[in-house]
């Protein structure tokens, strides 16, 4: 029975991370329709930028997040610019292929500066022991920051003016418009903001496991799946799926070979995409 | 001057200038102006510019001419007294760390071969020439490299990429057009048994891996509660089965057995499923990023075991810097430097060793050493058949009972099971704290041993 | 335009007087030869000079235009984003393998049924996710092609995460190793020659037609009486039929099948990009994008100093062609040179 809780209680903590990771690709997916395929990039963008402020400058790991989250913005907007601004009104085919296309760019320019090989930054924290069982300490410190980054950008959203504009865009775009909001303006502060979250989750996942460029596809998956539990649109509802996702996968570990929990995944994926298109969580609405 | 035209003309075209005799006119002739500026021209308009997209039949026509020049370009060919050997490293992706070890074994052999005027066949020297290419770790390149190696760098001889898993893919080619392979680095047995004929292995088969540990285990604790965890891939599966039966025959109880998908970065799960299962010993890993990052989270984890034998990881040098987690933990060695068999041909370990050393900064492992020796049999094999013919060497290779510094070497002719290593045996190394650093040490068979065992 | 609405109510004509005009009239096609001469030009160009290195690298070349050319009538026509086509390619990669190994059938035989069978899966499947729209389905496919990788890494018969390794000597009953790549190869150009049939005699047919209404506007097609449900299946399922035999055919070349190499993302999304490099919709651009990408990509692989751009190079094609060329190359020699929309389709 131990071994269940200790299973279930490691997978909460790093649901949180995964949290984070979706609550970029869903907010906008929420604002602007369009599902950004550079998550994946994102989230590895975050990752070698813990690797370099760490090593090359020096900064304490969990030091690096405000800088992160600076640089995932920026990163985020020029994005917008460059693959999403024409193709915004357009079929979901051109969003889905641009997006994809910057994927390919970055990674591919990741793959060409960096190769393929491992990396891995050693962060080492005093973890908590309980009946045998270890919670590591940048498990811990991981899970929290993600509340807390989630925490700031619900009050982002719901208690500041750009808050409020990018929920009226999202909400009816023409709309915010016609009421004075630069809604080009909101649009790439979003999206911005979405890649922010993504790379800042990425940071936090590196100092729990080594990487490699490639390492950005399966958390986009795994994002992908996130997203679709808690309903496109919808962060709080991200953040509580990837805290699902975490649950499930805890749960189930302690029953079955570690090698079947992806088909699990991706069988509730579709499943979720089937039956449940509004999410599972449709009645926590943000 | 013309030493190095020579090898410039060996290496295959990386500029993406065109020819490399344009380069070195470049450098020795200034009224060949002209050929730079064509070449240049060249080069950039091979890469079409999304933005002046109204001239795609432009760019199409130019995108087509360039990829027939390309494809019907014929390569350089070595020049006449040069022995061609080809192989992939894996430079880059998972298993970089150590196939470029196994890469410094080659070179190191092909250097000091060619210090000394090369190999001397039926009365004539042949230089060494390497053809190689970065094969990513990854099955699909190596065989559309060891394709192009064969047909278009016609080289002669090839080498294994490293690993299991590419070596398979890389039999099948060199199997489909008949070349002889030496392999180092691959100690799954399959690929030997699905009826091939050029196949040569240099280490000791998969099977017996873990059988020092396992014994070791079995005199320390014979109550042993055995947790098998490795990677979901054909070398750490071929290992593991055999490991298994092994374990079984011995009287020790399996309480864990499960195989992680390669990917695998977290093993969180995995190991809170040893400490469920009250495991006191481990056997199993994959290669080296997932060894040691197996590693460090057993240490992380504080999961409890009294003994921990991973394959492949422990016995790179870059094991060390895992600081206090690598202690105790063991790994099954092809080779370490401490071995003492007395050479039929090539040096002695502490001789390789030392040089080794000397020109890489670092002690070799057990996969420079495989490549090293790797090039000593080809060798040794050329010499003594007199001749490069593909028949002649391979009839040698199959005759051939002899030892090196890597210990003894000989292949299996029996068809069903060709070019299995039969003659080579295993040891097995600890990771000890001397003094306040770490080294290797050699803990089995007790004959080797260089040092009392940690459990 | 006109010629769709003309097409149009021809498509709400009675089937029976179809056929036969049908028949005659695709044989008078002059595409129908240029099809056919590709593929023999295919065939002949290697065993002209017995050149090795050109066919190992014109059969990656009939490879990628056959997943393009059926990715084409699901993507093309029917506007439907299949991000996990390449699921088709592993599992009749899988199943032939499996077949020609464990129960040792002979290679077309074991194609043929990895093609059926694949083909049937994917009626059942297209039948659950293609209630899906957009988007929706885009990442529905991916999660098939994700759930099938992770399902077949499981499973033992298949050989689990290491896959299938082929015995030598299945190589035997086609008369060597060197002879059977050639055969193998053959083959393939086969399979690539009647995906370019296929996809043509789809364009210029009633079924076809439907497919085009669906991808305009399927609301309005099922107005207009398109059975949408059974005709976005039922081009799902063609579209898996012979990228499956390709798929079979290609594995038992390579010798080895594992889950990684098989059902590889990055491929499936090649194929997207060789569509749109060629021009959506039309069955010469999805031919010439996947030819033109795929020399592309052996030229930059093989010249070191590129071949860490080869994706670089890859996704700026793409977001040029979305961003400024939706149409592709197609689309832009259909707008310089009108007339050669009905000849070159």
């Amino acid at each position: 029975m131990i071994d269940i809780i200790a299973s279930i209680i490691d997978g909460l903590l790093v649901g949180g991370v995964y949290g984070l990771a979706a609550m970029g690709l869903t907010l906008i997916w929420g604002v602007m329709n369009v599902i950004n395929l550079t998550h994946g990039a994102m989230i590895v963008l975050g990752m070698f930028a813990l690797y370099f402020l760490v090593t090359a400058l020096g900064l304490p790991p969990y030091g690096t997040v405000p800088v992160t989250i600076a640089v995932g913005f920026v990163f985020g907007v020029l994005v917008y610019w460059i693959a999403v601004h024409r193709v915004i009104g357009r079929a979901h085919l051109m969003s889905l292929l641009s997006t994809f296309a910057m994927n390919m760019v970055l990674v591919g320019l990741g793959t060409a500066l960096f190769s393929t090989s491992p990396f891995n930054v050693p962060v080492a924290l005093p973890g908590v022991t309980w009946e045998g069982y270890t919670f590591t300490g940048t498990h811990i410190m991981a899970a929290i920051l993600a509340l807390v980054i989630a925490g700031l950008l619900y009050l982002l959203l719901h208690k500041t003016r750009i808050g409020k504009a990018i929920r009226a865009v999202a909400d009816n775009r023409e709309a915010a418009e016609l009421n004075g909001i630069p809604t080009t303006q909101v649009l790439s502060f979003a999206f911005g903001l979405g890649a922010a979250l993504a790379c800042v989750s990425g940071t936090l996942i590196a100092t729990l496991f080594p990487f490699t460029v490639l390492s950005g596809g399966s958390y986009e998956l795994k994002s992908f799946v996130v997203t679709v539990l808690g309903g496109l649109g919808n962060p709080t509802g991200a953040l509580l799926g990837g805290i699902a996702l975490g649950l499930i996968e805890g749960g189930t570990t302690p029953f079955i070979p570690v090698s079947w929990i992806p088909v699990i995944e991706f069988l509730l994926f579709i499943a979720a995409l089937l039956l449940f298109p509004r999410g599972i969580f449709a009645f926590a609405k943000a | 001057m013309g030493e190095a035209n020579a090898l410039r003309l060996a290496e295959p075209d990386r500029s993406g200038f065109g020819h490399p005799e344009n380069l070195i006119d470049i450098k020795c002739d200034a009224r060949k102006a002209r050929t730079i500026k064509s070449s240049r021209l060249l080069a950039t308009s091979d890469t079409p510019d999304p933005g002046s997209w109204e001239d795609a039949m432009i760019v199409k026509k130019l995108v087509l001419i360039a990829a027939a020049a390309l494809l019907t370009a014929s390569p350089a060919l070595p020049a006449d007294d040069t022995l061609t050997i080809g192989f992939t490293v894996s430079r880059t992706g998972k298993l970089n760390n150590d196939s470029i070890a196994q890469m410094r074994g080659f070179e190191l052999w092909r250097d000091e071969l060619n210090d000394k005027g090369g190999i001397s066949v039926g009365g004539k020297q042949y230089k060494i020439n390497f053809m190689s290419y970065d094969d990513e770790s990854v099955n699909a390149r190596v065989q559309q490299l060891y394709t192009r190696l064969i047909n278009q760098d016609k080289a002669q001889f090839l080498f294994s990429p490293y690993s299991s898993g590419l070596v398979a893919s890389a039999a099948i080619v060199s199997e489909q057009y008949g070349r002889i392979m030496l392999t180092t680095g691959a100690a799954e047995e399959k690929t030997y048994k699905l009826g091939n004929k050029n196949l040569f292995q240099v280490y000791s088969s998969a099977d017996r891996y873990l059988v020092g540990a396992i014994e070791t285990v079995k005199e320390l604790n014979p109550n042993a509660r055995v947790a098998l965890v490795y990677k979901d891939d054909p070398f750490s599966k071929a290992v593991l089965q055999s490991a298994r039966k092994q374990a079984g025959e011995a009287g020790l109880r399996t309480v864990l057995d499960e195989a992680y998908s390669p990917e695998t970065t977290d093993f969180g799960p995995v190991i809170n499923k040893i400490i469920s299962a009250k495991a006191d010993v481990l056997l199993g890993g994959g290669h080296y990023p997932d060894g040691a990052t197996l590693a460090r989270q057993i240490y992380d984890h504080k999961a409890g075991l009294k003994w921990l034998t991973l394959l492949v990881a422990p016995d790179s040098p870059n094991f060390a810097t895992m600081g206090d987690a690598a202690i105790g933990v063991t790994v099954p060695s092809q080779w370490e430097p401490q071995v003492s068999f007395k050479p039929d041909f090539g040096p002695a370990a502490a001789d390789f060793t030392q040089r080794f050393h000397a020109k890489y900064g670092i002690e070799p492992g057990y996969h420079a050493a495989g490549g090293y020796t790797a090039g000593l049999i080809l060798q040794r094999a050329i010499e003594q058949a007199g001749s490069p013919e593909q028949a002649k060497v391979a009839a040698v290779l199959n005759g051939m009972d002899a030892t090196t510094m890597f210990g003894r070497t000989k292949f299996s002719t029996d068809p069903k099971e060709h070019g299995l290593q039969t003659g080579h045996e295993m040891v097995i190394a600890q990771w000890q704290k001397k003094s306040g650093a770490l080294f290797k040490e050699v803990i089995w068979p007790k004959a080797a041993r260089t040092s009392d065992i940690v459990y | 335009m006109q010629q769709r609405s003309n097409a149009l109510a021809e498509a709400a004509a009675p089937r029976s007087e179809q056929r036969p005009r049908f028949i005659a009239g695709i044989l008078r096609q002059p595409f129908m030869w240029l099809i056919a001469l590709t593929g023999i030009v295919f065939a002949l160009l290697p065993m002209w000079g017995d050149d090795v290195q050109l066919r190992e690298s014109l059969l990656l070349a009939a490879v990628y235009v056959t997943l393009a050319s059926n990715l084409n009538i699901v993507l093309g026509y029917a506007g439907y984003v299949n991000f996990g086509n390449i699921v088709f390619f592993g599992l009749g990669g899988y199943v032939c393998i499996y077949l020609v190994n464990e129960w040792q059938w002979p290679l077309a035989a074991a194609a043929l049924i990895a093609g059926l069978s694949i083909s049937l899966l994917a009626l059942m499947f297209g039948l659950g996710i293609l209630r899906l729209r957009g988007a929706f389905f885009a990442l529905a496919t991916i999660g098939v092609n994700e759930a099938v990788k992770a399902s077949v890494a499981n499973f033992e018969p298949w050989g689990g995460a290491a896959g299938i390794y082929l015995s030598l000597d299945v190589y035997e009953p086609l008369g060597g190793p060197g002879q059977a790549l050639w055969i193998v190869y053959f083959l393939i150009v086969a399979a690539m020659t009647a995906s370019l049939f296929l996809s043509y005699a789809i364009k210029t047919s009633k079924f076809g037609l439907g497919l085009l209404a669906i991808g305009e506007n399927e609301d309005a097609a099922a107005v207009l009486g398109v059975n949408t449900p059974r005709s976005k299946a039922l081009a799902y399922s063609i579209s898996a039929f012979l990228p499956a035999i390709v798929g079979g055919l290609y594995f038992f070349k390579t010798g080895i099948i594992e889950p990684g190499g098989a059902f590889d993302l990055t491929r499936s999304i090649e194929a997207i990009v060789m569509v749109m490099l060629g021009g959506i919709g039309s069955v010469t651009g999805a031919a010439l994008g996947a030819f033109l990408y795929e020399e592309l990509r052996g030229v930059l692989l093989t010249t070191e100093a590129f071949s860490h751009f080869q994706l670089v190079i890859a996704g700026l094609l793409l977001l040029g062609i979305v961003l400024f060329a939706p149409g592709g190359l197609m689309g832009f020699t259909y707008k310089r040179w009108p007339y050669l929309r009905g000849l070159l389709q």
